[in-house]
Parts: C-alpha cells; sequence; structure tokens
C-alpha cells in the first residue's frame, strides 16, 4: 500500500474527506461573521451563541412541537434570524459609530448571557438529537465508512454558501449591499434605506449560524458550550481569510478544516492549535489576510 | 456582604446557633459541598450533591446524636485557584468543618493541600484522580466514589477477560487523560491483553471522527475512551454515526456517569461498556433513595454515582463526629472515620483505607438497547460485580506516605 | 485635548492632560490607597484582599497598553499565565526564595512579552487583537503539553516560602504585606511611566501615529517598549497570584482570562489611572460573593458587559472624572 510519512494512503483520503466536512462548518460560520463584518463593522462574539442556539431550536421543536430535523432546518435559522433582528434593533444600533472595540464587546457580553440562560435551563450534559431516518446509515466508500449525514452536511453548507456568493455578486439586493459595505452615506443619499439594511444583513448572518447548528445538532452533542468551543476558531478562519471577505471565508473554512484535518493524523495534540500558527503565519506575511484588501 | 457565600441553607440553622447558649451539649457542624455548578461537571455534581447531602442529614436526624448540622454551598467553576480561595475562606472565616463533593481533579487536590493546612476534612467524591490517596495523600482526605485506577482495573480488565483483547485509545490529551490511559493499559497487558494504538485527543474537541476512523483502521476489538464529560459523548455519537459499533468493534467508557448516557440516549449509547459504583436501579434501597432526590431536582433526573457518594460519606461523617462530639481537629476526625466500618444504604458495608481510600464494591455495566428499556432512565444491565477488594489499587502500590512499609 | 466631552468620541477613551492640581489629587488618591490597604485587612477577609490586589495590578498593567498605548491586547493571559508557572516552578521545584520566584516569573514574561510584542505591533487594530490572542492560544497549547505545567493539574502545593530567607509567609498578614508593596510599587510605576516624557509621546502616537512619526518619533519602538512593559507588570501580578494562592493552573492562561482583564479594565474605565483598580474590586467582589448562585454568575457578568458599552463606555472612575471634571 503506498503510504505517505508512514500513513496509508487511503486513511489519508478519508481524514482529508472528514477535515472538508468540518471545514464546511467553519464556512458557513465564518461567512455569517464575514457579512456582518463587512457590512455592520461589528465582530460579532455571540455568533457560536447563536449557532448554539440554532441547535438548540431544532430540539425544542421536535420536543415541545414535534416538528423534525427538516421542518427545523427551515425554522430554526428563521428564530434565530428574528432573534438577531431584535438584538441588532435594541443593542447594536447603538454602536456603529463608535470603535470596533465596543462591538466585540457588547456581543461578548450578550454571548455570556445566551449561554448561562440555556445552561441553566437545560444543564451542561447536552440533549439527544437523532439524525434523520432519511440520512441514517452510510456509504462504504474504497478507503472509508461514509456517513450519508455527513456526506449531506457538505452538500448543505456548500449550496448555502454558494447561493449567498450569487445573491451578494449577482443581484442587485447584492450590489446594494456592497455598495452600502463601501460608502454607507452615499448609498444612504440614493435612497436606500441603510438602517433597515443592517439589520436584515445582520438578522441573515446570524441565521446563517442558526443553519450551522441545526446542522450540527444530529452529530455533536446538543449543548449549550457548543458555541463557545468553536467561536474562537471560527475568529481565526475569519481573519486569515480577510475580515469581510466573504469568498475568502468561505474558501479559507474549506481550507483549514482540511489542514485540521492533515494535522489530527500527523500530530494531533496540536490540531486545536494548528490554525493560530496558521493566522500568525498570515498575518505577518498578508497583513490584510488571505483575500483582504490592504487598507 | 462578605461572608454571603456561605449563606446557610436553612433558616433552622440560624435558629440552631442562637441556641447555641442554652444546648450546651450540642455540636455544631457544617458542611460545605464545593462543586461545578455552572460548568461542564454540573449535572453530575452540582445541585444534586447538595440535594443528596440534605437527604443524608435528613436520614441521621442530627438532633438525635446532639448535633446541629449545617449544609452550605458553592461553585468552584472547575478552577484549582477558585476551589483553594473558597476553602481557604470557608475554613477561616465562616467556620466550615468539612469539605464534600470536589469534582475534577485539579481542584481536588488544591482543596486537599489547603484542607491539611487547615487541619479540616476533605472527602472527595468527584475527582477521578488516584494520587488523592497516592503520592499526594493527607491524614485530612479521604477518596470516595471511584478513582482512575478503579475504572481501569473495572472496565479494562473485565472487558479483556470477555475477550475484548486488543484495545485502541481515544485519550484526552491532558493528565487525567494520559493517567486513564496509562493505568487501563496496564491492567490490559497484565490480563494478556495488548494495545495496538492510541491517539491524544486535543482536550476540548468537538468532532472526533478523524480520531475514531484511525482507531477503526487499526482494528482493535476494544476502542477505550480515556476521556470524560462532552468529550466523551460526543465521541460516542459520533462512533454511532461511524458504524464502530456495527463493525463489530466495542466501545469502552473509561469514565462514563448515568448522566452522560441519559444526554445520550440508549439508541446512540447501545452496548456501551463501562464500570460505576452505583446506579439507582441497583436494588430496592437505592431505588427508594433515588426516588427521594428525584423528586427535590427540578428536572426529576436520578442521582449519579457522585450524587450517592456525598450522601454516603455525609452520613458516615456524621457517624464519626456524634462520636467524638467535637469536629475541632480534622486529622482526628478522619482517622475516627477509619476507624468505623461504613455502611449505608446505597453502597452497603465498607471501610476506610489507611491511605483514605474508600472501599466498595464496583459494578460493571452494560447500556442497554432501546427496546430493552423501560423508561428514560432505564440504562443499565449489570454485567458483573466487581469486589472492592480486587477493584481498586492494592494499599502498598500507591506510594502514599501515610501507608508505612 | 483637554476637553472631556470629545471622550466618547474618540476611538478609546483619551484621558486629558495632567495639570498641577490635577497631580496633587492623585498624590491624595495615592495616600488615600495606602490607608485603606492598611486599614481594610482589620475589616475584610485578606486572602480576597490579596486576589483583589493582584488582578488589580494586571488590570492595571493591560490598561498602560490599552489606554496609554491604544493597543488591545486579547492575549495578555499569556504574561500573567506564563509568569505565574514559572514562579511556582522556581518556588516549588527549585526552591526559590519567594522575591527570586516572583522574580523569575516577571522575568519571563518581559521575555514573553519581547517575542510577542516584536511580532504583533507590526500590525494595527483588530490584526493587532488577533495576533496576540493567536500567540497567547499557542502559549496555553504549550502550558498544556509542557512537563513542567503539570497539565491541568497545575502546580500545586507552591510553598510561600520566606521572604529573602527570613520573613516566613505562611501568615496571611506577613503575605499582605509583601503584596500591598508590591502593588504599590507596581501602581506608582505605572503612573510615573504615564506621566514621563515617555508616556507623552505615548498618547500622542496613540491619537494620531502618522503625525507622531513625522515629528520623528519611531513610533514602533515605543509601542514595542509599552507592550514589553505591559506585560512585565501582567507578569508581576500573576507571580505574585501564584504565590498567594499557592498555585499555579491553566485557568491562568486561558484566553477567557484576556477577556476578564479587558471587562475589569472596561468597568473600571480605560485609560484613567485609578480605574483598572476600581474595576478590578468590582470583578473580583462578584466573582468571589455571586459563587453562590452558579451558572447565574456568567449571566450576570454578561449583563455587567452590555450596561458598560451601552450606557457608560468611560466606565465607573471615567464617569466620576466627568462629573469632577478631573482627570483620574
Amino acid at each position: 500500500m503506498t503510504t505517505i510519512f508512514g500513513v496509508p494512503m487511503q486513511a489519508l483520503f478519508g481524514q482529508l474527506l472528514l477535515g472538508l466536512i468540518n471545514g464546511s462548518f467553519y464556512a458557513i460560520l465564518s461567512l455569517g461573521l464575514a457579512i456582518i463584518f463587512g457590512l455592520l463593522n461589528i465582530i460579532n462574539f455571540a455568533h457560536g451563541a447563536l449557532y448554539m442556539m440554532g441547535a438548540f431550536v431544532a430540539w425544542m421543536l421536535l420536543t415541545y412541537v414535534g416538528l423534525g430535523y427538516w421542518w427545523a432546518l427551515g425554522l430554526a435559522p428563521l428564530v434565530v434570524g428574528a432573534f438577531g433582528i431584535v438584538l441588532e434593533r435594541v443593542l447594536i444600533a447603538r454602536l456603529y459609530k463608535l470603535d470596533h472595540l465596543y462591538g466585540l464587546l457588547l456581543t461578548f457580553g450578550l454571548a455570556l448571557i445566551i449561554q448561562g440562560l440555556f445552561r441553566n435551563q437545560y444543564g451542561v450534559s447536552g440533549l439527544p438529537y437523532a439524525i434523520p431516518t432519511e440520512l441514517s446509515g452510510g456509504q462504504r466508500l474504497p478507503f472509508m465508512f461514509l456517513p450519508n449525514y455527513r456526506a449531506w452536511v457538505v452538500v448543505a453548507s456548500l449550496t448555502v454558501c454558494i447561493a449567498t456568493w450569487l445573491v451578494i455578486e449577482k443581484t442587485k439586493l447584492g450590489a446594494y449591499l456592497r455598495a452600502a459595505t463601501e460608502n454607507p452615506t452615499l448609498v444612504q443619499a440614493f435612497g436606500v434605506n441603510v438602517p433597515l439594511f443592517l439589520t436584515l444583513t445582520y438578522g441573515f448572518g446570524v441565521a446563517l449560524a442558526g443553519f450551522a447548528g441545526v446542522l450540527a445538532a444530529p452529530i455533536y452533542s446538543v449543548n449549550p458550550n457548543m458555541g463557545a468551543d468553536i467561536i474562537i476558531v471560527v475568529f481565526a478562519v475569519v481573519v486569515i481569510g480577510g475580515m469581510g471577505s466573504i469568498i475568502g471565508s468561505v474558501i479559507t473554512g474549506f481550507t483549514l478544516g482540511l489542514v485540521e484535518g492533515l494535522t489530527k493524523v500527523f500530530y494531533p495534540e496540536a490540531s486545536a492549535t494548528v490554525i493560530f500558527v496558521i493566522m500568525v503565519l498570515v498575518l505577518l506575511v498578508k497583513p490584510a489576510g488571505l483575500f483582504g484588501r490592504t487598507a | 456582604m462578605f461572608g454571603r457565600i456561605a449563606r446557610p441553607v436553612t433558616l433552622a440553622a440560624l435558629a440552631g446557633a442562637l441556641m447555641m447558649g442554652t444546648a450546651a451539649a450540642q455540636t455544631n457542624v457544617k458542611i460545605g459541598i464545593l462543586g461545578d455548578r455552572s460548568g461542564a461537571y454540573s449535572d453530575i455534581s452540582g445541585e444534586g450533591s447538595v440535594v443528596a447531602a440534605k437527604l443524608a442529614v435528613e436520614d441521621f436526624k442530627p438532633e438525635q446524636h446532639g448535633l446541629k448540622v449545617e449544609i452550605v454551598s458553592a461553585d468552584h467553576q472547575n478552577k484549582p485557584d477558585v476551589g483553594a480561595a473558597i476553602a481557604r475562606q470557608w475554613y477561616d472565616r465562616d467556620a466550615v468543618d468539612m469539605i464534600t463533593d470536589g469534582v475534577t481533579s485539579s481542584v481536588a487536590l488544591a482543596i486537599s493541600q489547603v484542607t491539611k493546612e487547615k487541619n479540616k476534612v476533605f472527602i472527595d467524591t468527584g475527582a477521578g484522580t488516584a494520587d488523592l490517596t497516592g503520592p499526594q495523600c493527607t491524614p485530612n482526605t479521604i477518596h470516595w466514589v471511584y478513582d482512575t485506577v478503579a475504572l481501569a482495573n473495572g472496565t479494562g480488565g473485565a472487558m479483556v477477560k470477555r475477550g475484548g483483547d486488543t484495545w485502541f485509545f481515544l485519550t484526552a490529551d491532558y493528565v487525567f487523560g494520559q493517567t486513564l490511559q496509562r493505568d487501563t493499559s496496564a491492567v490490559i497487558t497484565k490480563n494478556g491483553g495488548k494495545v495496538v494504538g492510541s491517539v491524544k485527543t486535543p482536550f476540548p474537541t468537538s468532532d472526533f471522527s478523524s480520531f475514531l476512523l484511525q482507531a477503526q483502521g487499526s482494528g482493535a476489538k476494544v476502542i477505550g475512551l480515556a476521556n470524560a464529560g462532552t468529550d466523551t459523548i460526543n465521541s460516542i455519537k459520533q462512533a454511532g454515526e461511524f458504524g464502530i459499533t456495527e463493525g463489530g468493534q466495542a466501545l469502552a467508557g473509561l469514565l462514563v456517569f448515568s448522566s452522560d448516557v441519559h444526554s445520550l440516549g440508549t439508541k446512540v449509547a447501545q452496548g456501551l461498556v463501562l464500570t460505576e459504583p452505583f446506579y439507582w436501579d441497583l436494588n430496592d434501597q437505592t431505588r427508594a433513595f433515588s426516588d427521594r432526590f428525584a423528586k427535590q431536582m427540578k428536572n426529576g433526573s436520578k442521582p449519579t454515582a457522585n450524587h450517592a457518594g456525598v450522601y454516603s460519606d455525609v452520613l458516615h461523617y456524621l457517624k464519626a463526629v456524634a462520636e467524638l462530639k467535637s469536629t475541632t481537629d480534622g486529622a482526628a476526625t478522619v482517622a475516627k472515620m477509619k476507624a468505623m466500618p461504613t455502611d449505608d444504604p446505597l453502597f452497603g458495608k465498607g471501610v476506610i483505607r489507611a491511605d483514605g481510600r474508600k472501599i466498595h464494591d464496583m459494578y460493571l455495566f452494560e447500556v442497554k438497547k432501546p427496546a430493552e428499556s423501560k423508561g428514560e432512565w432505564d440504562l443499565y444491565k449489570k454485567l458483573e460485580t466487581i469486589p472492592g477488594d480486587q477493584v481498586f489499587r492494592p494499599l502498598n502500590e500507591g506510594n502514599c506516605p501515610l501507608v508505612k512499609g | 485635548m483637554a476637553d472631556t466631552a470629545t471622550i466618547d468620541a474618540a476611538p478609546i477613551a483619551a484621558a486629558p492632560a495632567t495639570g498641577r492640581d490635577d497631580k496633587a489629587l492623585h498624590r491624595l488618591i495615592f495616600v488615600g490607597i495606602a490607608v485603606l490597604l492598611i486599614v481594610a485587612p482589620l475589616v475584610l477577609y485578606p486572602v480576597y484582599l490579596m486576589k483583589v490586589l493582584c488582578f488589580a495590578l494586571f488590570a492595571l498593567a493591560f490598561n498602560l497598553l490599552l489606554g496609554y498605548g491604544g493597543l488591545l491586547s486579547f492575549g495578555h493571559a499569556a504574561y500573567f499565565g506564563m509568569a505565574s508557572y514559572l514562579c511556582a516552578y522556581t518556588a516549588k521545584q527549585l526552591g526559590f526564595t519567594p522575591e527570586l520566584a516572583i522574580l523569575a516569573g516577571t522575568g519571563t514574561a518581559a521575555l514573553l512579552g519581547l517575542v510577542f510584542g516584536a511580532l504583533a505591533i507590526r500590525r494595527q487594530g483588530i490584526y493587532f487583537s488577533m495576533i496576540t490572542l493567536a500567540l497567547a492560544q499557542m502559549a496555553f497549547f504549550f502550558s498544556l503539553q509542557a512537563k513542567f505545567t503539570g497539565g491541568e493539574d497545575g502546580i500545586q502545593a507552591v510553598p510561600r516560602g520566606n521572604l529573602f530567607g527570613v520573613i516566613s509567609l505562611a501568615d496571611d498578614r506577613a503575605m499582605y504585606g509583601v503584596v500591598c508593596v508590591i502593588f504599590m510599587a507596581g501602581m506608582l510605576l505605572i503612573y510615573r511611566i504615564i506621566h514621563s516624557p515617555f508616556g507623552q509621546v505615548l498618547k500622542a502616537i496613540r491619537d494620531n501615529e502618522p503625525r507622531a512619526i513625522s515629528l520623528g518619533y519611531r513610533a514602533s519602538q515605543y509601542k514595542l517598549a509599552v507592550f514589553v512593559l505591559s506585560a512585565t507588570l501582567a507578569g508581576l501580578a500573576g507571580s505574585t497570584k501564584a504565590i498567594v494562592f499557592q498555585l499555579a493552573s491553566l485557568t491562568d492562561v486561558h484566553w477567557s482570562m484576556s477577556g476578564e482583564v479587558v471587562l475589569m479594565t472596561l468597568v473600571g474605565g480605560m485609560g484613567t489611572v485609578f480605574g483598572p483598580i476600581v474595576g478590578a474590586l468590582v470583578i473580583v467582589t462578584m466573582e468571589t460573593y455571586l459563587a453562590q448562585f452558579g451558572a447565574w454568575v456568567t449571566i450576570i457578568q454578561g449583563c455587567v458587559f452590555v450596561l458598560c458599552v451601552l450606557l457608560f463606555r468611560e466606565g465607573i472612575v471615567g464617569l466620576i472624572a466627568r462629573v469632577v471634571r478631573r482627570p483620574l
């Protein structure tokens, strides 16, 4: 059997595929963060908490209302997005004129509150959420066993990412959005309701987080801390991709998933840290991230 | 404002303090429940430990023994410095005589040090580290429920005897995980098994799939999970997804509590083999206790082994104090507790060894299939009882300075 | 610049220039703090006070960088935590006396600050923050992996030892005295730095870097210097904490510790001389006396964050300063 550094090729393929799957989560989450940062200039620390909320909403829909996974996939992002809109209107909108720092601190505080409330209500052991029957089981590929659900995660997240990119790049709405990112005052002068735009953008960004939460519910433990663990990594992804760069965040998300997957084979202990090493290196070479514009 | 940490749980205690002058023969006892009330282990420890301690006091009937018992509680947030600071303040300012619970090894070791310095009593239930009764043992600390060596002996030994003689470890990359792996490996080789590989996973990890894939590729018959809490839950959940157990490999949880299995559900966790010293459905007495316990819990949950341990150790501690009629000398109280055999409805008869190790039987359980489970909490079937003198580390192998020769 | 009304609009609350009267006022406050420190242990629990003082020094060090250097570090736990590890290790394993152990810890933090700072100051704004965060994550990884740190158990049972080999610190009162001296020295040093010509240049760079450069100041050297100073003092705080609590653990290097020091500084008032002390007092008190509320602690902390950002961005001391119209 062919080996690379003592690891069989086949195992390596398997690991790369898994890395890609993890990358899907990074991609969706960092996409949301990048959109929010690009337009609102807010570093949304509450993103992880809202991702967690997505998973919990899915669980609640199942437990209290009896609506299954597919309903949750549609409804949970709406619920989380609506919640985000309220947050934006009531709190975040007050900070646009201030330094980044304040937005970051406010959303950090919000994350603490949201996580604390869920922890009080549901404990920390996590709640069970089953894989939908349509997607249970898996395919025996030549090099690994691929659960159907994981394959679905990659497909779903790629679809969402590409759709979002198309909307932003190819539609009139997207053109407004890009213009508002560039120069909000000018766009407002053209009669576009910029504050409404900002609100909807925030809602959409966090709805993406909610969507990722539903995707994650069947494979990760649905638990109040699930967002806190991932948010720091996702930040790193956004920074490496270039803050505010939409396509950059998606590509970087998938790429770092792959890099992390490889690290898990060769130096597993470091797989949680490798992303930060890359971040420092990238920032030293390309100050604005891989896809960012230098100010 | 200050000293609020030790806010009395019952008003009766306040009345008790006021009556101190008249009831001269009465001994006041203050028990501190220092556990995790907000973090990763708050379902194992947390409010349940307070409930268990209250039930123990209720059953002991302190007034008949000339004792007045008060319970206080606090959250150490799984941070050793926070735990040590609270313990210090409790002993220094709030007249706490004994601390129990103490989940999380790093915090337990810190509390144990403070307790020795202040000559009080610390009975640990929740922490895994066998060092508490090994190199770091003190005359003031008792380790009640389980430790990593016992878990290794229980699950490791029993699995090998049942034919699971090749192992692959998923090891949480910190001292606890590594100790668990080391101890279990020793047991496996001693019983004629073999460890074919292991992978260190960063702590905490949410995605175990690539590690599980490595485990799957190793062809080992048993995959040992040397991790705890959310890590364990995630690895079991994802093992089900990747068809690990269907592929003929067995999962062995080296530290799994019933609350974890409850969270996973039997559908995902079925077939998992694990060792615990307590399960609510063991016998009539444990069932009766668990019903009382569940009635006082917000979500009606059954007690974990840690909660049962708190009940049992508080009961034994009060018995010793009632005989001594004093709480001032912590080491003397612990010596008394070691001299008296233990007996309670949850763990049965047992002893406390010179090194502070409480000895009782442990059980090898297997998680039921969904079809076998009759309710939300009907989780385990008992495979085997492992006698206390076989499951715990022999007294002379722990390097505890208190053990001479 | 001296107009306090502009504070809110500035990216980070800028301290107005300090006049002669203000210096007299500050001197009075320093004396007040000293008196309070002497009286406090008669009323309050000394171990709690020592914790407050350690964190207050940490927050002061952090504020030196943020409030006067204009640099938001998201990785200050690295200096605080690594110093506490080195201090604990030298005291326990190498038998250093406490003052030498604290020096060893502080030195480590200075060195680490020099390396990390040299990398980080090459970038600005949020990128600076992110580099410091990433470097701190590496320090955390190192602490988890290295043998001498004891993994998640940390270094326990560190002896308090004898100061200069003579005075035993086992007694809380003796220890308290030492902590007070260290705290006062650290605070006065920071005050001195802020009001020195060096501090003036720093403030100029913070407010307008290109202009300061055009005036011939080497901005990056000044930034590196203040970074190292801040890291060193954070290390001093961390080392002292290790001796007081007799342990060093992962908590001190975790990123949430970096977040906590931001919170303290924010609550007290960024860019004020005394704000971080008040902030540390508030946060430590909250953590200590809310411990019984369990999960509510994080919720309350979150609310404090939100309220601070929305209602009083100048922090407690900043607010007082505006009311009395004097820089504090």
